[in-house]
């Protein structure tokens, strides 16, 4: 259940989630929307009070927040000026990009008939995105997963870590979510290569 | 295209235009993508085809070096151009910097 295949005749990337599976990912959706919302795109406290209030451009330092610092990386790592520059020009930009992917990804969902309070058992969602709303749903799930690892601290080859913690753990649950929108993005590059 | 015709050049203009050439050929800047332990083979492999236009052996090439080595060198041009190929691998999730080609 919801893996993406291409629609031959439609050429449409098409998936079916059920109703439990549309709103874990309408969540994640959320949750990602709020972070980059929250820490919000704002310039730096150390600054002159009425520069800072002058100052309508980008945050010139790294998020504070791990994801946020992650899915913002310092484009100049030996160069901070240069680094602070890049980051004022780019960081609103991509903050906007990245919450307007995950928004696609909650609108679709809710177009397709995703209820606001999921109630009803057995409901299907089908989904059917054209190539730039796969392409926004694809560079979201990176988001999501890059977020979820950063909570998680994933490392290089550290799976068996995770399959050995106990179905109890709070963290076996989130890593298996990790998992699952791994292989829908897995199933979508495909269906979007073919 | 049309074939060059031969054409006098004045010695003074050839001085002036040529150590600039050389100035900006010797000194292009570079787009390195580096490895993290979330990013899918497939999906990196995607971004280098979709954004570089690369075709798929040069951007599974570069998707291993990254994978193996850790790091790749993904594009080389003037500042300005990776400025703006980094940003558009920040866009796709990707850890990318820039500095001048070592």
């Amino acid at each position: 259940m919801g893996a993406f295949t291409r629609h031959r005749r439609s050429r449409l990337v098409i998936a079916n989630f059920t109703g439990f599976e549309a709103d874990l990912l309408r969540s994640l959706a959320s949750q990602l929307v709020e972070l980059l919302r929250n820490e919000s795109a704002v310039p730096r406290e150390d600054q002159d009070p009425f520069e800072a209030m002058m100052d309508f451009s980008g945050p010139t330092t790294a998020p504070e927040d791990p994801v946020l610092a992650r899915l913002f990386p310092t484009a100049y790592p030996a160069d901070e000026e240069a680094a602070s520059e890049f980051r004022r020009f780019t960081e609103g930009a991509l903050r906007d990009g990245k919450a307007a992917a995950a928004c696609s990804i909650i609108d679709t969902l809710e177009d397709a008939g995703l209820p606001e309070q999921l109630t009803e058992d057995g409901l299907m969602i089908d989904v059917e995105l054209d190539e730039p709303t796969a392409e926004s749903w694809l560079r979201s799930f990176t988001d999501v997963r890059l977020a979820l690892a950063s909570r998680l601290g994933i490392e290089e080859g550290d799976e068996q870590l995770w399959y050995d913690l106990p179905d109890e753990d709070p963290r076996s649950q989130a890593h298996d979510i990790y998992e699952w929108v791994g292989y829908l993005q897995e199933t979508l590059v495909d269906a979007l290569m073919r | 295209m049309s074939a060059a015709s031969p054409v006098e050049v004045e010695p003074d203009t050839e001085k002036d235009l040529v150590p600039d050439g050389v100035t900006v050929l010797a000194t292009p800047w570079v787009t390195i993508v580096w490895n993290d332990p979330v990013n899918l083979m497939s999906y990196v492999t995607y971004v280098f085809q979709k954004h570089f236009g690369y075709d798929k052996k040069k951007a599974e090439k570069l998707m291993m070096e990254v994978h193996e080595d850790g790091r790749s060198v993904v594009s080389t041009g003037t500042r300005e151009e990776m400025e703006r190929d980094v940003q558009a691998m920040h866009e796709y999730g990707l850890w990318a910097t820039l500095q001048k080609s070592e």
